[in-house]
């Protein structure tokens, strides 16, 4: 009987099997494409094959051809893009890790707090001076009061060490109204030129990116990750419910731990450095699982392919539309991605039950 | 594969909840827990299957420790088809019962050519092979309940444990998924609300009763009319199945001027 279903059939996902390695390859290729056209384009715009010049003669170890584009190219608009990619990375990857973790389809990496607290960190440092709280940049700022916000929301929300999906939902997005609340009023005080700027990064953007902002997000989405697909399997256990999860030896308290964990250091990596830069972590997770199915040992490569390739095409539009002006990233992510996401729920609606 | 509950009890923020807990399933027995609500029936389980620590006490799998044991090993020796059995995502049957393969797999493996076959065989026990390709939450409550079951298979745990596995199913899938696991050669323990599935499938019935064992026998002998009149507080007539023949428990609410019994505000409040 087994016999006659050993090839493989068609399961209910759009893609399924090999063609998940043919999904990752495609998306992997296309976001090479999509990085080198967004180093290539900008307010001048350069020949690809200058662009390779440039990136290659530095790969080499090798000086640059001509000192402007390198400027351009390598100063400028490489970090950009890498940044672009990892923030779309890590914030989607961030998005299926909490929604597994809360297990609420709606979770998306700033349902801790973590976004809110991060902001409030950035405005502080920025009313305060950049000497205050201990010599930290906006971006250490922000760093460090997101996982600080973080942990009042687990402080709070924990019992007895036990995490209830509930309570950790409702105690950060109270807290992080309570954040929204402080950065509003510390705002007040700052003066407008400087407001100015706070308000391009609370939307959140990758201009100004430079090499010394990829270290920290690129260290912790590497680190995350690996972690991550290790626990693959232990991820699914969990969508059937603690109990289940515990009943096929899944160790479900340590797990959720985990979990918060590295979706609070992903997402807080990324707000401090770009800002808050919405809608990604709760639409990419949904398109990958429109895609794949919700076997996080597929979901999570493709999510954080498909992210990283969003934000990189985003930002390129975002400096394209209306040259030589720039639109924060945030706002074009969300402004494209709810009809998208709403289009896929009714999709998802028609296929369904 | 014999388990042995010896003096189990736990405490849920500071109230005991179950207390002193003695149980023997021995191999291939079917044993029912049966209680009123609130009795301790889901806590027990739950003790069993490392999701509640108890407080003091040992569960033992045929000797044993199953607490001091890694929880992967433990998984290997005992599956659970749990009583919520909603699964978040957009899962495929398949899938869902390839999760109980986890504790055979180290953390980066893939499913193997064999792995595949046992989750068809598991599958086909259950009669749901043709679902396979299907995603489950498209499923109905009854088909579910068989594919959570045939993911606890896969585990090929020798102990399965079920918590009211028939709770929202239709009468015929209570009585097909009763006579499916009964016929899975398996030692069982089951929290069953039906007094009369209890009677019919199971070896041996253990009462529980306030978070302790008041009775444990074989089911006639343990469920006499005025024994479930004490502890359900409802009452019962025991006689033959106008369809079957066996012994079956007629129950009736008591009359509520009736002064012996439960107390009155328990059964206003059913």
């Amino acid at each position: 009987m087994a016999e006659a279903h050993e090839a493989r059939s068609r399961g209910p996902h759009l893609i399924s099997g090999p063609a998940t390695g043919a999904l990752l390859t495609a998306l992997a290729v296309s976001l090479a494409v999509v990085c080198l056209l967004a180093v290539s384009i900008g307010s001048v715009t350069l020949p690809v094959a200058a662009v390779w010049r440039v990136i290659g003669a530095h790969l080499a170890g090798q000086d640059s051809p001509s000192a402007l584009d390198d400027q351009i190219v390598w100063d400028i608009r490489t970090p950009r893009v890498l940044l672009a990619a990892v923030g779309g990375a890590s914030l989607s990857v961030a998005g299926v890790v909490l929604q597994a973790l809360v297990r609420n389809p709606l979770a998306d990496p700033y349902i801790l707090g973590v976004s809110s607290g991060g902001s409030l960190g950035a405005v502080l440092v920025a009313s305060l001076g950049t000497g205050s709280l201990g010599g930290l940049g906006v971006s250490g700022g922000a760093f460090v009061t997101s996982l600080l916000t973080v942990f009042v929301v687990y402080l709070l929300a924990q019992r007895g060490g036990r995490l209830l999906d509930s309570r950790l939902v409702l105690v950060g997005v109270a807290v992080g109204y309570l954040c929204t609340a402080a950065t509003s009023y510390v705002q007040l005080q700052i003066n407008p030129t400087e407001l100015q700027g706070m308000m391009f990064w609370l939307m959140g953007s990758v201009a100004g990116a430079s090499w010394s902002d990829l270290g920290l997000p690129t260290a912790v989405i590497a680190i995350c990750m690996t972690y991550l697909l290790f626990q693959a399997r232990n991820l699914n256990a969990l969508m059937a419910g603690d109990d289940a999860a515990a009943g096929m030896g899944v160790a479900v308290h340590r797990l959720r731990i985990t979990l918060l964990i590295i979706g609070s250091l992903l997402t807080a990596a990324v707000v401090s450095v770009v800002g808050g830069v919405g809608f990604i972590g709760l639409m990419v997770p949904h398109t990958a699982r429109f895609a794949v199915g919700a076997d996080h040992r597929r979901l999570l490569p493709v999510s954080m392919l498909l992210g990283a390739l969003f934000l990189v095409a985003v930002d390129l539009a975002t400096r394209t539309v209306d040259r030589p002006n720039e639109l924060p990233v945030g706002i074009v992510t969300t402004v494209l991605g709810v009809p998208f996401f709403l289009w896929l729920l009714r999709r998802r609606a028609g296929r369904g039950t | 594969m014999r388990l042995t509950l010896a003096g189990v009890s736990v405490d849920i923020d500071g109230s005991p909840i179950i207390s002193d807990i003695d149980l023997v399933a021995e191999p291939g027995e079917f044993v029912a827990l049966i209680g009123p609500n609130g009795s301790g029936k889901s806590t027990l389980l739950r003790t069993i299957y490392r999701s509640l620590r108890p407080v003091t006490g040992v569960i033992s799998l045929d000797g044993d420790d199953l607490w001091k044991i890694p929880a992967r090993r433990a998984a290997r020796h005992r599956a659970v088809v749990t009583q919520h059995g909603d699964v978040d995502g957009e899962f495929s049957v398949e899938e869902i019962v390839a999760m109980g393969r986890g504790p055979h797999k180290r953390l980066l493996d893939r499913e193997s050519g064999t792995d595949r076959r046992i989750i068809r065989s598991c599958l086909e026990r259950v009669d749901m092979v043709h679902t396979a390709d299907r995603l489950f939450s498209t499923l109905s409550g009854g088909e579910r309940q068989r594919v959570l079951v045939a993911r606890a298979l896969a585990q090929q745990a020798p102990l399965l444990i079920l918590d009211e596995p028939t709770n929202h199913l239709d009468v015929r899938a209570q009585l097909g998924l009763l006579d499916l696991v009964r016929d899975l050669g398996l030692t069982l323990l089951a929290a069953l609300h039906d007094l009369n599935h209890a009677a019919a499938y199971c070896d041996r019935v253990v009462v529980l009763h306030q978070g302790r064992v008041t009775s444990s026998g074989p089911p006639l002998d343990t469920l006499t009319p005025e024994f479930i009149e004490t502890v359900f507080g409802v009452r019962a007539h025991i006689g033959p199945h106008p369809i079957t023949g066996r012994p079956h428990i007629a129950l009736a609410s008591l009359p509520p001027w009736r002064p012996e019994g439960a107390s009155s505000g328990e059964h206003t409040k059913g």
